[in-house]
């Protein structure tokens, strides 16, 4: 990969520079916590932010969004609203970044989504490092770095910014800016390596994936999930936070008076009581416990044996959007202790 | 409204897999309470001659205004041209279809789901055993057999409905009953009509009346739930292989496509892995049936 520096004193004018490649959109505060939205004017950027309330997916798969509109005798015509929109997503983590290339396999695959993939290629990413709090645990879930994903992506090694280009628009971006840039030494990769073994040791939090598989496997008929379905609300706040949840409802809507409208899709979660119900009213997971179990198993197990690896990349989002404080580290952990007294 | 539309990019035009394409209804038939067998028919030539699809696939059918719903496709592909949906009415969708007449539009795409592995069948026997309603999604693989029958041996058809009334399709199976290359057996549970002269009986007993070799035998099974339970319990004591047995699953679905979630299960997609799983995954899969 093509790798270079920027001089931290330079990010000012570079970010005013990148506006020619699209509206800049980056995490601002908002009553001390943090969102990703269009920027005023670049002063308003909080690259020092922990997690943003919503991740990056509102941008790809908007929690609303018309895919078709309808009128008598013309069918269901396309509709592309602002997905042609050109956006610079600044100061994106890369645990967020790893998410996204989650959801790319999920909207690719045998029936890509034109409206998913269309924003993915309208919107560049700039990612930016973090340091982890009490509730990351993106490096156990293998999603503390990426290789992929982002047009560029920005590592602190002190008075610079490692910048890693990851795309032939992140290129034209720097090409743009060209004088700004200076080539990496020897010096410079040995410092992004100090630190980036400094920042490994600011985890505070550890889950042992290696054989999650295995322990849902012989967990299926355990009281933890009875003990979770008492206390869970089916509010589906983990689902709208997670940067990996992708479920969505889709629906009609005809305009007053007319039979024109528009075909919607919805942001859902296998958390509402409703997800599984068909017709003549049978519900494959009518309890609640059922439900929160089958997000557990479908994050932690099913997408290992569908895609290779847990769809959680550890952002600890749900943690604490949780009102009844489900918490993820808790229950792989507890989990993980039960199939200790099991094999012993 | 429609100017935002024209700058659709060409994508969302050229491969779109929510896109409904329009068809023309051009036909309906009451088969038996609530249930209607629609004959529709593309409105692009492209679409109605490059449309084919397996036996047990499904199409996700569009009422504009209402919704979509999956509904199985229960004629052929051996017979192209037209489409045949075997619709209960049950809800906002299919009250919707219910309400419209022939030559009117609905939305249709497809086609989706794995199908039965026809190609994994074929050289084998096949027996069909359907009660009630789950003759509808049984019905194209019934034909799809009958119009390759070449590439299967032994083709044995068990149906089995409370009535004659209840008989979905009864008049087209009761004019197979004689044809020499099917072994077509059909049952009632009881004939207040008096005119039936096929079996009387409950759909197990059938299996009284031939001669099975589960070795190489396939067997499709459909039905409400105690279809599958006795008919289960009798291939198994027969000695058929739990991956032999195929039966259609039926899940909630949003978009057909491996995309909205809706239809997972344990660790698969009912509408890409399924809808036609075999025994053995069915009974393996968490809240499989
Ligand atoms: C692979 C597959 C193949 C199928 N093939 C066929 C077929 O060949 N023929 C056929 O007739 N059907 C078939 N079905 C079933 C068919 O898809 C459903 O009957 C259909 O979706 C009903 O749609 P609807 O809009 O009419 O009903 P809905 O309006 O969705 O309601 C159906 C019923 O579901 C319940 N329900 C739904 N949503 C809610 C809610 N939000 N709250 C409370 N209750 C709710 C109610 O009991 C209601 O009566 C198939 C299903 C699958 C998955
Ligand atoms: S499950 Fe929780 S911790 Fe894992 S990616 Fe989703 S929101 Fe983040
Ligand atoms: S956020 Fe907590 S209470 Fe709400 S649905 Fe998720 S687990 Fe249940
Ligand atoms: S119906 Fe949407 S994922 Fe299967």
């Amino acid at each position: 990969m093509k790798i270079l520096k920027l001089p931290k004193d330079k990010l000012d004018y570079f970010a005013s520079v990148v506006q020619s490649f699209g509206e800049v959109h980056a995490p601002v505060e908002q009553d001390g916590k943090f969102a990703f939205k269009r920027l005023a004017r670049w002063s308003e950027a909080r690259l020092d932010y922990d997690r943003t309330i919503l991740p990056p997916k509102k941008y790809f798969l908007p929690p609303r969004e018309t895919l078709f509109q309808f009128k008598p005798g013309a069918g269901y015509i396309p509709f592309a609203g602002d997905m042609e929109k050109k956006i610079v997503l600044f100061g994106v983590h890369a645990c967020d970044v790893y998410a996204l290339n989650i959801l790319d396999m999920v909207f690719g695959g045998k029936y890509p989504d034109p409206y998913y993939l269309e924003r993915r290629k309208n919107i560049a990413i700039i990612g930016v490092e973090c340091v982890p709090d009490a509730q990351c645990f993106c490096r156990s879930m293998r999603a503390d770095f990426v290789d992929h994903g982002f047009d560029l992506f920005f590592h602190d090694i002190g008075g610079y910014y490692l910048t890693m280009v990851g795309t032939a628009l992140g290129d034209d971006m720097v090409l743009a800016t060209r004088p700004l840039f200076e080539d990496v030494g020897a010096g410079d990769i040995d410092e992004y390596k100090r630190r980036s073994g400094e920042k490994r040791k600011k985890f505070q939090i550890e889950v042992e994936i290696r054989d999650l598989p295995e322990i849902f496997e012989m967990e299926y008929a355990s009281a933890i999930w009875n003990e979770l379905g008492e206390k869970c609300l089916s509010c589906g706040s983990c689902s709208a936070v997670c940067p990996t949840c992708y479920c969505f409802d889709v629906a009609d809507d005809v305009q007053l008076g007319t039979r024109a409208g528009g075909r919607t899709r919805t942001w859902d979660s296998c958390l509402f009581a409703t997800h599984a119900l068909v017709a003549g009213g049978e519900n494959f997971r009518k309890s609640r416990s059922s439900r929160v179990k089958f997000r557990f198993y479908h994050k932690q197990r099913g997408f290992v044996a569908e895609y290779g690896r847990p769809s959680c990349v550890g952002c600890g989002r749900c943690i604490s959007a949780c009102p009844v404080k489900i918490d993820v580290i808790k229950v792989l952990d507890t989990l993980r202790e039960m199939q200790h007294v099991v094999s012993h | 409204m429609l100017s935002a539309t024209e700058a659709a990019p060409e994508v969302l035009a050229r491969a779109n897999p929510y896109q409904p394409h329009m068809a023309k209804i051009v036909r309906i038939q009451r088969l038996v309470e609530n249930h209607e067998l629609f004959t529709i028919r593309f409105l692009e030539d492209e679409m109605v001659r490059t449309f084919r699809h397996l036996p047990g696939q499904f199409v996700m059918l569009s009422i504009p205004g209402v919704g979509e719903a999956p509904i199985s496709i229960s004629s052929s592909s051996t017979r192209p041209e037209v489409l045949e949906l075997c619709v209960r009415k049950t809800g906002r969708v299919t009250n919707a279809l219910f309400r419209l007449r022939p030559n009117e539009l609905v939305g249709v795409r497809g086609p989706y789901g794995n199908g039965f592995p026809v190609r994994e069948i074929a050289g084998h026997d096949l027996l069909i055993a359907a009660g009630g309603l789950g003759m509808a999604p049984l019905r194209s693989l019934l034909w799809y057999a009958l119009d390759n029958r070449e590439k299967f041996g032994e083709l044995i058809l068990m149906y089995g409905s409370r009535t004659p009334a209840d008989m979905l399709f009864g008049e087209e199976l009761v004019s197979l009953v004689d044809r020499a290359d099917l072994k077509c057996l059909l049952t009632v549970d009881s004939d207040p009509t008096g005119v039936w002269n096929n079996r009387i009986g409950v759909l197990p007993k059938l299996f009284d009346y031939v001669k099975l070799e589960p070795a190489r035998t396939y067997a499709a099974v459909c039905g409400p739930p105690v279809v599958y339970r006795y008919v289960l319990e009798r291939l198994l004591d027969l000695g058929f292989s739990k991956d032999r047995i195929l039966m259609s699953l039926e899940r909630r679905m949003k978009c057909g496509v491996g995309k909205c979630g809706h239809c997972s299960v344990g660790y698969k997609y009912t509408c890409m892995q399924g809808p036609i799983f075999n025994y053995w995954d069915a009974i393996n899969l968490p809240e499989m049936i």
